[in-house]
């Protein structure tokens, strides 16, 4: 995932190579093997919560076949819907390309429809922790960024219906990004001028955001009429984002417009001077003082970056899917951000990938509610577990016997900052 | 090496137990259908809340069980985590061909007139949300709580012994003020009708202001709203807020053992408290019973049965949909004239001869 973990073997084949690659833990290896431990985990648990194969296994002695072939079919059920209901049916996409049918193709891409409209939010509110994090802040205020962020695209988007699309959406976006930045700015501003704690700020500003939230739905400015209902105006069509496959799917260009924000932070952290002093802050802050990096100026613009692009999180979900506010908008993603930038380790592309994973596990959670009866908070525990390893990998080396790998970038400076 | 290996497998293991009876509890209340099953499947798609959420999801929920109990047919539910999810979770239903889908809530009604006008096949049922022109495909259920909330107000006005009650909500929407506003009625209507000075604490149903715990959840807010309640005087309190008012009891049952001559009542919502909160059973003079669950249960059997209708449902005293619980602990403690009273307004109410509008009367001068 970053150029400096791959492993340099001194010469040698292929296969030593490859055998090098996987002894010496290097980053990916270890998510992957993280990831297929949580498989492992939570195949246990799926066992453990299907009555058929936990009744089974009561009678190992008399049927120990019954009680095995009950618990993989139990998994094989759980993972299997899983993935149909994140990526698709290989059979039902088969005949929708060959019937050709709005009907059919709607059904047989809306899973994979539904994954990319949950990683959007996820990918862009990952990125945002994942830059704080770069410049070795902990930035906790993501769900107080996030509802700021759909707070200021709804009012773009109610407030001047009549706009031409091509001015009106990206106005509303705009205005969710600046909203997302200023709750952003706030605790960057108090860490630089009073040396307060960014981690008990930003959160702290989640709580004022929660509650401002309720009452913005109650004032004029924003309640639906007649007014007895918590929910804002709907934003106006010309502020919607384009639908990308068709009327029947929801995916949108906030997907495309993510990645291409993600390739901008990308570009941010690596190739500008920014970027570079976000790293260096990061790293090590003294040494960033003394090769005179404005340190205060930078956790204010650190921060703030942060706050815009948790911002736009909201916006797109507002924008693409929503198209209206209700009380505690947003739910956990901006608490779901922090995993995706751990597990993504802080960089653009693993972020993105990370937001991907956790955005499939979204919508493949549904369906194997559905097929299954198996909560959905079996994903959530899938997903804890997965990223309780990438942040514990001594446990992972010790599981699989991994040597030490020779470098690893931690993915943020600890709390002490 | 190998010790730590075998900790971290123990430890995997142990976790996995111990999430595993969350689970098997979630799921037995899925799948452990009675002998005989039918194929026909109902679905919920619950709020953020989720089924146990102590107010309408759970309701909806129970509604469905006691439909699967008496029919064997089969049921299920979806978890939305944010409003994005309803769109999706219906559309699950919908694609396993659920013979009826059932979702809640307010926020639901736009996601759930969309895919009954995109699939016209289907039926659904929705709770506390109506549609002006009503769906064919659609029983929209909401209930007239300000009905049985009357007779609970008129109740708390005939035992109060400050002379003083209180209400408060979980959030200013009409699904919780129209209980506010009935019991304000009833309180209203006990002064007119034997000139009394009874007063209402925490709603004010001529400005809309009142007191809310903006949280269905949170029981320490119950609690702390119901001590300030009970320190401006209040002996009867309403709470309106879903599992918030566990700690309206909580506060009420302390405040009773520090001040056992001055005890104070509550009077339960949308349940009969006596049955789904016992360990408070004895200070609950009655509950104001709101019958999601019945109508649930009626709307999925009649889909079943094949009589399903869509339109508007709206649950009153006159057919059930709403009432007052049994009086429990206070049978023998509520004197029979004001039985008989109330027996007589619910009548009045059916007939419509008497207003369940606190507006119909005088707000008391203070």
């Amino acid at each position: 995932m970053s150029p400096d973990s791959k492993p340099q073997s001194p010469g040698g084949s292929l296969l030593r190579r490859v055998a090098d690659f996987f002894v010496n833990g290097n980053a990916v290896v270890i998510t992957v093997l993280a990831f297929v431990s949580a498989l492992v985990i939570g195949a246990i648990i799926v066992v453990l919560a299907t009555p058929q194969a936990t009744r089974a296994w009561g009678d190992l002695l008399a049927r120990p076949g019954a009680a095995l072939g009950a618990s993989a079919r139990a998994v094989a059920g759980a993972y299997g819907s899983l993935f149909v209901g994140s990526i698709g049916s290989p059979g039902s996409i088969a005949r929708a390309i060959a019937s050709g049918r709005a009907s059919d193709f709607a059904n047989a891409f809306r899973p994979l429809s539904e994954t990319l409209v949950s990683t959007t939010p996820l990918m862009l509110a990952g990125l945002g922790i994942a830059l704080a994090f770069r410049a070795g802040l902990f930035d906790i205020g993501g769900q107080g960024q996030l509802i700021l962020g759909a707070s200021g695209a709804t009012l773009a988007g109610f407030l001047l219906p009549g706009l031409p699309q091509a001015f009106h959406l990206p106005f509303a976006i705009l205005a969710g990004a600046a909203f997302g930045a200023a709750w952003g700015f706030i605790p960057g501003v108090l860490k630089a001028r009073t040396g307060a704690h960014e981690v008990i700020t930003s959160m702290m500003m989640n709580y004022i955001a929660f509650n401002l939230l309720t009452w913005l739905l109650t004032t004029e400015l924003y309640q639906a009429p007649p007014r007895d209902q918590t929910v804002s105006k709907t934003v106006a069509a010309s502020a919607h984002l384009p639908l990308i496959a068709g009327q029947g799917l929801r995916v949108n260009l906030g997907i495309v417009l993510a990645g291409l924000i993600a390739f901008g932070v990308s570009w941010l952290l690596r190739r500008s001077t920014l970027g570079f002093r976000f790293r260096m802050l990061g790293l090590n802050r003294e040494a960033a003082r003394v090769a005179g990096v404005d340190i205060e100026l930078h956790y204010v613009l650190a921060m703030t970056f942060a706050g815009l692009l948790v911002g736009l999180a909201g916006a797109f979900m507002i924008l693409g899917v929503d198209f209206r506010l209700s009380p505690s908008y947003g739910g956990t993603i901006g608490f779901d951000a922090i995993t995706v930038a751990i597990l993504g380790r802080g960089s653009p592309l693993g972020v993105a990938l990370s937001a991907l994973l956790f955005g499939a596990f979204d919508a493949g959670g549904r369906t194997m509610q559905v097929n299954t009866g198996i909560p959905l908070q079996l994903v959530e525990v899938l997903q804890a577990v997965l990223v309780l390893f990438v942040a514990a990998p001594g446990v992972i080396r010790t599981i699989y016997r991994i040597r030490v790998a020779r470098s690893g970038r931690r993915v943020f400076g600890g709390w002490a900052g | 090496m190998k010790k730590v290996q075998a900790y971290v497998l123990t430890f995997a293991l142990l976790f996995a137990l111990a999430m595993a009876p969350a689970f098997a509890t979630g799921s037995s209340e899925q799948s452990s259908q009675p002998a005989k099953t039918v194929s026909f499947l109902a679905g919920e798609v619950t709020d953020t809340g989720g089924i146990d959420d102590r107010s309408f999801n759970a309701s909806a929920w129970r509604g469905l069980q006691q439909a699967q109990s008496d029919t064997g047919m089969q049921i299920q539910y979806l978890q939305s985590t944010n409003q994005s999810d309803y769109v999706p979770n219906i559309q699950q239903f919908v694609q396993k061909k659920a013979n009826i889908i059932v979702t809640v809530g307010f926020l639901m009604g736009q996601a759930t007139s969309d895919a009954a006008k995109a699939n016209p096949d289907q039926k659904f049922a929705i709770v506390d949300f109506s549609y002006s022109p009503a769906l064919p495909n659609v029983l929209a259920l909401t209930y007239q709580t300000d009905q049985a909330a009357f007779l609970g107000g008129y109740l708390a006005a005939a035992m109060t012994k400050s002379g003083k009650v209180g209400t408060f909500g979980g959030m200013n929407i009409p699904t919780v003020t129209i209980f506010m506003n009935g019991f304000v009625a009833g309180v209203r209507y006990y002064d007119q009708k034997n000139s009394a000075k009874v007063q209402v604490l925490g709603w004010d149903p001529d400005n809309n202001q009142g007191t809310f715990t903006n949280d269905f959840t949170n029981q320490e807010k119950g609690k702390t709203v119901t001590e300030a309640l009970m320190n401006q005087g209040a002996d009867i309190v309403l709470p309106v807020a879903g599992s918030v008012g566990l700690g309206a009891a909580a506060a009420v049952q302390q405040h009773n053992a520090a001040n056992p001559d001055s005890p104070v009542w509550l009077e339960w919502v949308d349940t009969d408290g006596y049955i789904s909160a016992p360990q408070y059973g004895s200070l609950l003079l009655t509950s104001v019973v709101k019958g999601i669950d019945v109508s649930v249960k009626t709307a999925a059997e009649s889909a079943l049965k094949g009589t399903f209708q869509g339109g508007n449902y709206v649950g009153t005293l006159a057919n059930g949909g709403v009432s007052i619980a049994p009086y429990h602990d206070f049978d023998s403690k509520i004197p029979d004239q004001v039985k008989a009273e109330i027996e007589t307004l619910k009548q009045g109410i059916i007939a419509g001869t008497i207003s369940v509008d606190p507006k119909s009367y005088p707000a008391p001068s203070m």
